[in-house]
């Protein structure tokens, strides 16, 4: 018979803990960051079918670094909670806030229970109507939400990132500055990315019920300031 | 097994179900650039108005309309829900379904509802949108079963549904611009208005005027009330000019 081993509990969370923050930091990263009309998600991703960036709700985004089929699971998980939220009661009660307490539990739920700790970071954000603020929710692997007023950033190497982006942020910018600070903030000084790496979404205050809009090809060039993809 | 013989004072009567015309019209009709879906404000209790301004015709998605005819209740929830259930594959799946994909889903919704149907609470839609794929605006019409059937040109459903059809039939030429197609859809609702007692015409005196959407390859548009008030104070205009009482 064999003796199971002790083993501290610190030592447990430790280990997961690692082991989730290895894996997200493999993958690239993402920066959201509010602008005058809304809110700003670019992130840096070659493929232009899987989406990191997607709509949730009228006003509600969602975004994910790490895992795919972990934080697509959760995605789509969110699409559903949405939507019967606000057919069952009304659209209006569809908020990013409950949202985000939703994925909270679901993590860390995940990280003290299970064998592997979810290797992703999530994103909610909501964008303000009517005066009210625009919310950014940032999720990490063990259920920890951070609430963020300018802008927050996902993945690895998001410290360096968020100094770059800090050090550019101008309250109440365009969404061409605040695309090409995200964008340069993402890149580094060694490197430059082009529209074909970049997956840019916003949520933009205006008419339109959904505000969640993809900025792809033309567009994305366009404001980058690059010829058009062939 | 044989076959139930009755006396002729015991005939059952044919059993067809229930009578589902009820009062309403709403109607769809292809032109140039898309389908134009409209639809009278009417709702009716028995021999009562129930509601001079309800909403008949709805945005389905962004290339599509959907408009009912049937009890009110049951009608608004299947809208709801449909609306919900397109909104909800389009972001799950990141890809908005095919129109011929939502006509189903429609059909399988109206299938679902065949027990409320036969105990009187009918609920009949119209649905037409832009096709994407094939650069047509397209119109489906229904049966209480789910059954689905595509139009090719017009269709109009409800208890004015008839002369509706009639009117458009007369006035119908293949790819009329937006204007004429919303000039015939108008003069459809007046007649039909005109002939049955639960549709709705234009109210001058509130300013209550029916509906009139257009699908086209940029989307839902709902055509607005001025504007609609507006084409039937032209078609009144003209009828009298032409010596009929309009």
């Amino acid at each position: 018979m064999t003796m199971p081993f002790y083993v501290a509990p610190e030592q447990v969370m430790k280990d997961r803990a690692d082991y989730a923050r290895k894996g997200i930091a493999r993958g690239r990263a993402l920066v959201a960051a509010v602008f005058a009309e809304g809110i700003l998600v670019t992130a840096e991703n070659p493929s232009r079918s899987l989406h990191k960036i997607n709509e949730i709700y009228d006003r509600i985004a969602f975004a994910g670094v790490g895992r795919y089929n972990e934080f697509d699971q959760l995605r789509v998980a969110g699409v559903r909670h949405a939507d019967t939220k606000g057919f069952a009661y009304s659209r209006e009660d569809v908020d990013a806030r409950s949202l985000a307490n939703v994925y909270a539990q679901y993590l860390g739920q995940v990280f003290t229970h299970e064998m592997k700790p979810l290797e992703i970071e999530i994103l909610v954000a909501e964008l303000g109507v009517d005066g009210a603020p625009d919310q950014l929710y940032h999720i990490l692997y063990d259920g920890t939400v951070v609430d963020e007023e300018r802008f927050t950033v996902l993945g690895g190497e998001a410290e360096a990132i968020a100094g770059r982006m800090d050090s550019s942020w101008a309250e109440g910018w365009t969404v061409t500055e605040a695309l090409r600070a995200a964008v340069s903030a993402l890149a580094g000084p060694d490197r430059t990315l082009g529209a074909d790496e970049l997956e840019v979404a916003a949520l933009a205050r205006g008419d339109a019920r959904r505000a969640f809009r993809r900025i792809e090809d033309g567009e994305l060039a366009e404001l980058l300031g690059v010829p058009p993809p062939t | 097994m044989s076959l139930p013989m009755f006396p002729p004072a015991d005939d059952p009567g044919p059993s067809t179900g229930p009578d589902v015309r009820h009062g309403t019209t709403v109607a769809a009709l292809r032109y140039g650039d898309g389908v134009v879906m409209a639809g009278d404000r009417r709702a009716t209790e028995g021999y009562s108005i129930a509601h001079r301004a309800i909403e008949k015709v709805f945005a389905a998605d962004r290339y599509s309309a959907v408009a009912f005819a049937g009890a009110a209740g049951p009608g608004i929830e299947m809208v709801k829900l449909f609306q919900t259930q397109l909104e909800h594959y389009e972001k799950v799946e990141g890809l908005a379904l095919s129109l011929e994909g939502k006509a189903n889903q429609l059909g399988q919704m109206i299938r679902g509802n065949l027990g409320m149907a036969m105990q009187g609470l009918a609920v009949l839609p119209l649905y037409a949108g832009y096709d994407l794929r094939r650069r047509i605006g397209r119109i489906f019409n229904y049966d209480l079963t789910g059954g689905r059937y595509e139009e090719a040109d017009y269709h109009a459903t409800g208890s004015g549904g008839r002369d509706a059809r009639t009117t458009i039939k007369l006035g119908y030429r293949e790819g009329m611009a937006r204007d004429e197609a919303i000039e015939l859809a108008i003069l459809a609702l007046y007649e039909a208005a005109d002939e049955d007692i639960a549709t709705g015409g234009p109210d001058v005196v509130r300013g209550i005027y029916p509906m009139v959407a257009t699908v086209t390859a940029d989307g839902f548009e709902l055509a607005s009330e001025p504007e609609v008030g507006e084409r039937f104070g032209v078609l009144i205009e003209r009828k009298r000019a032409e010596g009929q009482r309009p």
